[in-house]
């Protein structure tokens, strides 16, 4: 590990102002991302600005009947929070479906959603790699891509975004709360995390001199029917190949809202609202999901070793959309799929 | 802010119960601060990813991977290693399970995975098999005791033998 000086914000402002003066510095919350490619040399800030002491850590109700989560609320707090657990639960089972408990006893909300790539070369400093190394080359396209993006990639890079927690939050449709040296502004998940194009050393649209201070969650509907399905090589702590997250509310078998997210195959959680409307007022059957989950891959584009993850992709859609509206969420636990 | 220098910095935690300083780099681990400085070698290093859980110790009363802790972040903290768990004469119930349902072969993930399974205990969320192996499934076993691991967990959880669980 490269040597930083070591900092502990005393206020929001303190840290902002470091940032905006510092360009080599960086945030730790947890650490369990930053701390990792730190000891293989990917990030190498030149000063760490701990913010573990700033008040972040609350989870309060808003006005609207949603919830505010701070930036620095564990991974297993939310997911054991009791709001959480009967309001989203989606967002419980996605966080668990995450990681170890030993990671989300770490891992916070805003280091969750900052996570970046294990695209196996982004973390090899021997090899190039346009996310880490702007202008080196993506050895990914042509090389060892099994993981690798299925939708919105680029010429420049393919690599998807791990996040579990992330992908139930652009079912649920989330805001996050940031702060910069202008003040705060609030940015919605769907244009928080961005596609590679030209700028994969881009993950999000944060700027450098912001911090999160938290997200927000809109009102849950009642009687929400939810899944998230996380398929991967090993039935736990391993990332997902493909995940989905689905939402549904059905009147009288008739589909009034589908929220449906992918993870896994993008370099963002991947949602297609365009598509889901089209689930709206039809039956909840299974054809019918089959065809949702058509329109939503229907950009999909296969690279040499991840072919099979269209498939898969699609299969899951359809088989967490069934266990929505069977209210049958798939267990984190009992990892059969039913 | 405060802004601490480049190179020493003072920490103090509270180890098992015991009052400990030292004058580290910001950029130690807990578990090298724990192996290296104070000589508690009973926490392991598996991977120092995140990835094995041999590091595991409690913070606060939390497991967590303490190959991803850098130490000065958790100055002031409460730390328990296997150290503090239990003794030769006098078993923790869950180091006493270990024993009876061989639950370790060559015993180099066994203080991680018994830190883990307190920390799973106080949280109090897993109860069934199926939860607890999900639960510990952050702590690799190479030899593959797992059998063993569940068995002895699912007894403490069942029915603690000799003094209570903490
Ligand atoms: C072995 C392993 C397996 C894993 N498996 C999974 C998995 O299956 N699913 C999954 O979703 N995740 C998984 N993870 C990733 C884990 O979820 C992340 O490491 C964790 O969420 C990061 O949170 P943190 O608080 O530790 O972040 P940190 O490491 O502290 O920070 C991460 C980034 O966020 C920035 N940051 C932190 N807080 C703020 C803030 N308030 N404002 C602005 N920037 C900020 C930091 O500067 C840094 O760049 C795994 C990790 C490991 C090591
Ligand atoms: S040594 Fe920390 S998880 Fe492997
Ligand atoms: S007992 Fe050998 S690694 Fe678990």
């Amino acid at each position: 590990m490269r040597r930083f000086e070591y900092l502990r914000a005393a206020s929001i402002d303190q840290a902002i102002e470091r940032l905006s003066f510092d360009p080599g510095a960086k945030l730790l919350a947890g650490g369990t991302n930053l701390v990792d490619l730190m000891k293989y040399d990917v990030a190498c800030p030149t000063t760490i600005i701990d913010i573990n002491d700033l008040p972040l850590g609350d989870i309060k109700e808003t006005s609207d009947g949603g919830l505010r989560i701070g930036a620095l609320v564990t991974n297993s707090d939310l997911a054991f929070h009791p709001v959480i657990e009967n309001r989203y639960p989606l967002l419980a089972s996605a966080i668990l479906a995450g990681a170890s408990a030993q990671l989300r006893n770490a891992a916070t909300v805003a280091g969750n959603l900052l996570q970046r790539t294990r695209c196996s070369y982004f973390y090899d400093v021997m090899t190039p790699c346009n996310k880490r190394t702007p202008g080196s080359g993506c050895p990914a396209r042509n090389g060892l891509n099994r993981n690798h993006a299925i939708l919105g990639a680029s010429q420049d890079c393919v690599a998807t975004h791990p996040s579990d927690m992330c992908v139930a939050l652009a079912a649920i449709g989330t805001m996050i709360v940031v702060q910069g040296p202008n003040g705060a502004r609030s940015i919605s998940l769907a244009d928080f995390h961005r596609l590679p194009g030209d700028t994969p050393e881009q993950d999000t649209t944060l700027r450098n001199n912001e911090i999160i201070l938290g997200i927000e969650l809109p009102p849950a509907p009642e009687f929400q029917r939810y899944s998230y399905l996380k398929i991967r090589d090993r039935l736990s702590y391993a990332f997902a190949l493909v995940s989905a997250a689905a939402l549904l509310t059905i009147d009288d078998g008739v589909i009034s809202t589908a929220h449906v997210a992918l993870g896994g195959v993008a370099h963002k959680p991947w949602r297609d609202t365009a598509a889901e409307v089209v689930l709206v007022g039809r039956p909840a059957s299974r054809g019918n999901f089959h065809q949702f989950a058509s329109m939503l891959l229907s950009r999909s584009e296969a690279l040499s070793q991840n072919g099979f993850k269209i498939e898969l992709a699609r299969r899951t859609v359809v088989r967490a959309l069934e266990q929505a509206a069977s209210r049958t969420p798939q267990s984190q636990s009992d990892k059969r799929v039913h | 802010m405060e802004v601490r220098a480049n190179t020493a910095l003072h920490v103090t935690l509270t180890i098992n119960g015991v009052e400990r300083k030292a004058s580290i780099e910001p950029c130690v681990t807990l578990l090298d601060l724990l192996r290296e400085k104070f000589d508690l070698t009973g926490t392991k290093k598996g991977c120092d990813h995140g990835q094995c859980g041999a590091c595991t110790v409690l913070i606060n009363g939390k497991r967590i991977n303490s190959c991803l802790v850098l130490a000065v972040s958790r100055d002031g903290s409460e730390i328990t290693t296997i150290e503090g768990i239990g003794t030769a004469n006098e078993l923790h119930p869950l180091q006493d399970a270990f024993v009876r349902h061989d639950a370790l072969q060559c015993g180099y993930c066994t203080p991680g995975q018994i830190c883990s399974a307190i920390g799973l205990i106080s949280e109090g969320k897993a109860k069934t098999r199926d939860e607890i192996r999900e639960a510990m499934s952050g702590n690799l076993c190479r030899c593959g005791a797992y059998i063993g691991i569940v068995d002895a967990i699912e007894e403490v959880i069942a029915a603690p033998r000799r003094k209570t669980v903490r």
